[in-house]
């Protein structure tokens, strides 16, 4: 393969200087408005909170390694699986891949300088520090026992740091907004000269259904989190039935943001998917459009079915049916891309790079956290599943386990790109198959355990369930130890030279053509689009020909 | 010269004002790209504050009487020339945003101070309000200390009185705020026909806190 040789194209000699190395000093990255460098601090900041949350997760399986108190109290124990979903879900998982690869690649891939409002972009990262801030600080007010979802009337009666954990997930929803104002405008005016938007990069589809869903949802959930912090503050009573309010109404509330939420991970997951799978298969995509209005149609129709979390809260029956269609309907958009990839791979030349291991990986984990979701979207099983580990597992599934592998696919994808560097693909190949495994052994058991009535958040729990959460503790140390070797091996790659090839996996999209890594203005000069985002068929198409992507 | 190159190579122009930042090609492609920015802003502002009248229209459909019983306290008088205010503020900022599309400098000046001066008076009139509400103990939740009522849960109404009149005011402070930084700008100078984003743009905002005050006053003041 081309790796570590010395990039000889033409055209791109080495007489301006990389984008990590020009302008220097601390102060030019903190006060940068290069999405680039915003966007590898982004990375850097989701990776720490990543460990923090990590930690949280062992700290939760070893205490449940015995069917009694292991290693902490349950009073702890309520804190800790808080703190994890909560730094997990909205310092992790949401800006994982929209404001860490999404501020790196976006414009890269639509061949523009930077995204539409540069200084926007970084106060959204100052924004996200703000907030990340604020959640790290309610530990010292003794913390929060509420679960992430912030339950009314139990978050609008307890004690500790409610208020402020409340109030940071207000403030990080605003850097979601702001990404997502950003994609938005930026997909719509800087695409280069001859893009069309069905000769656009199948990530900027995912990108853009995205930011849709960041824009019409974050808002309710801030107003949401306003009103508990207005009912702890003041007792205004909309949540509280005594005073004449509706806790039910909270969860209305809450779940109109948060369903849609859970595309915010998963859409960018499948858009970095798209771009992994056609490179590694040097295959055109199948299926362009269909994947293309697929994101589309999960990032609308998600917001239809926000009820399915609340069949057991007291729901009319006839609402509830509605919400049991509804979500078995978007399954079907996410059938078409699972199909469409496949489909992409059948007779393709198939490299099975570090990046391509984790996009199978993500295909047999998303499948498998998909049609799980449809034991839950049904009515009659959801009552027996409903707030059981088989839950757990499901969205483990889905929002850890397809996102964040998602997120090590794009990282191992453009890493060279970032960096100029590639790490050890030996030790990629091995670290992906103990996530992979890693990952199954922790939760492939829960489903077992959630379906034979296992609650969710419980401290304690019966003896017979003992043995099955004995292999999901284990299942969490081989997870563990992948991820560790990742970093291990990711970090050991800055000890190499920079000098990888601008194109080192033959790769048909735009950010390709420059040098990795690129320079702060990223192209020299505007790039024109010469042949679609997955154009590789064997005769390069003439230039100044524009062909479609499908 | 060539003249019908397409834009592969404008961006090293340097544009055709200060103002325009070097990721764009051209002035109209940044004027587009802040047009969409606010109205997608906008359309967070909408839900944001659709979240609030979502949770009035549910209380106040599940307690009638005590909405109808407190929202008598309200000075419809006092309400009614808010919306008059900020109905004349609505249509200078309209002519502040011609001022600027015909390099008046002047007339964009006196447009935005008179806006401004509408802004500033809506909050004066609030603030009597308010402080009327404070005395006599109308506050919301577990503040509400009004003695005599004869309908209770009344506070109900008066907490998403204060919350959302409250967010709408914050909205005017930060509209009042943006219009000023505009009339700083418009003193130096920088705004003509060639480049008035931040003219359009700011209007845009304003219109949108005018029309959800259109949507306040009646819900609150009027209710029959």
């Amino acid at each position: 393969m081309s790796e570590g040789v010395l990039h000889a194209g033409a055209g791109h000699a080495v007489h301006h200087a990389d984008y990590l190395e020009e302008p220097k000093g601390l102060w030019s990255w903190l006060t940068t408005v290069d999405h680039k460098r915003i966007g590898l601090m982004y990375m850097w900041s989701v990776l720490f909170f990543f460990l923090v949350g990590g930690i949280f997760a062992l700290l939760i399986r070893l205490e449940l390694l015995t069917p009694k108190q292991t290693i902490m109290d349950a009073e702890t124990y309520n804190r800790v699986f808080t703190l994890h979903g909560a730094i997990m879900t909205f310092l992790v998982i949401i800006p994982a891949i929209p404001a860490a690869l999404g501020n790196f690649a976006l414009p890269l891939l639509l061949g523009a300088k930077d995204v539409a409002f540069p200084r926007l972009n970084l106060a959204s990262l100052y924004v996200y520090w703000t907030g990340a801030a604020m959640a790290v600080a309610t530990l010292a007010l003794g913390g929060v026992d509420t679960g992430w979802t912030f339950y009314t009337p139990y978050s609008t009666t307890t004690g500790g740091g409610v208020t402020l954990m409340v109030l940071a997930a207000f403030v990080l929803g605003f850097s979601s907004i702001f990404t997502g104002v950003n994609f938005i405008a930026t997909i719509h005016k800087l695409r280069a000269p001859g893009m069309g938007w069905f000769e656009m990069p199948l990530f900027c589809w995912g990108m853009y259904a995205t930011a849709l869903i960041q824009i019409l949802a974050t808002p309710v959930l801030g107003i949401t989190l306003l009103l508990i912090v207005m009912e702890r503050v003041l007792g205004v009573g909309i949540f509280d039935p005594q005073l004449g309010g509706d806790p039910v109404l909270f969860q209305h509330f809450f779940w109109f943001y948060s369903h849609p939420a859970v595309y915010i991970m998963i859409l960018p997951a499948m858009a970095v998917i798209s771009e992994v799978i056609p490179t590694f298969s040097k295959k055109t995509i199948f299926g362009y459009k269909a994947i293309a209005f697929s994101s589309v149609a999960i990032a609308l129709l998600g917001f239809l079915v926000w009820a399915h979390h609340m069949f057991v809260a007291g729901m009319s029956l006839f609402a509830g049916a509605i919400f049991s269609f509804l979500t078995f309907f978007i399954a079907i958009p996410s059938a078409i891309k699972v199909f469409n990839w496949i489909a992409t791979m059948w007779r393709g030349s198939i490299s099975l790079e570090a990046p391509m291991l984790y996009a199978i990986s993500f295909l047999l984990i998303f499948t498998i956290g998909g049609l799980t979701g449809l034991f839950l979207a049904a009515l009659s099983t959801d009552v027996h599943l409903h707030d059981t580990y088989f839950v757990v597992s499901h969205f483990h599934y889905v929002m850890a386990g397809s996102n964040l592998i998602a997120l090590l696919a794009g990282m191992h994808y453009w890493w060279p790109k970032m960096y100029g560097r590639l790490y050890n693909k030996k030790l990629a190949a091995i670290s992906c198959a103990l996530i992979f495994i890693g990952f199954n052994m922790t939760f492939l058991p829960q489903f077992v355990l959630g379906s034979r009535g296992m609650p969710r958040r419980y401290f304690n729990y019966l003896p017979q369930f003992q043995d099955l959460h004995v292999a999901s503790t284990i299942g969490s140390w081989v997870l563990a130890a992948g991820l560790f070797l990742t970093a291990a091996y990711l970090l050991a790659s800055f000890r190499q030279p920079k000098g990888m090839a601008a194109n080192p996996w033959g790769g048909r999209t735009l950010e390709w053509e420059t040098t990795s890594p690129p320079t702060t203005h990223n192209f020299e000069g505007q790039p024109v689009l010469q042949h679609g985002p997955y154009d590789y068929r064997p005769e390069p198409a003439p230039v100044g020909v524009k062909e479609l992507a499908h | 010269m060539s003249t019908a190159v397409p834009s592969a190579h404008a961006h090293a122009e340097g544009g055709h004002t200060p103002f325009l930042q070097h990721h764009f090609r051209e002035m109209s492609q940044q004027f587009d790209a802040a047009k969409i920015g606010m109205w997608l802003f906008l359309v967070t502002e909408v839900l944001l504050f659709g979240g609030l009248f979502v949770g009035y229209g549910i209380m106040h459909a599940r307690h009638p009487e005590a909405f109808m019983a407190a929202h008598h306290h309200l000075d419809k008088t006092m309400g009614a020339l808010n919306t008059v205010v900020l109905l004349i503020s609505s249509f200078t900022m309209v002519l502040s945003v011609w001022a600027a599309q015909t390099s008046r400098k002047k007339l964009l000046i006196l447009f935005l101070l008179l806006t401004l001066a509408c802004a500033g008076t809506f909050m004066v009139v609030k603030y009597f309000e308010y402080s009327h509400k404070f005395h006599e103990g109308l506050l919301p939740g577990k503040y509400y200390s009004h003695k005599g009522d004869t309908v209770p849960g009344q506070f109900l109404f008066f907490s998403f009185y204060f919350m959302m009149t409250g967010l709408h005011g914050i909205h005017v402070l930060l509209g009042m705020a943006a219009i000023a930084w505009l009339v700083w700008r418009a003193a130096r100078g920088h705004f003509s026909s060639a480049y008035y984003a931040p003219v359009e743009i700011t209007g845009l905002y304003w219109h949108l806190v005018d029309l959800i005050w259109i949507y306040l006053f009646p819900l609150m003041y009027l209710i029959s």
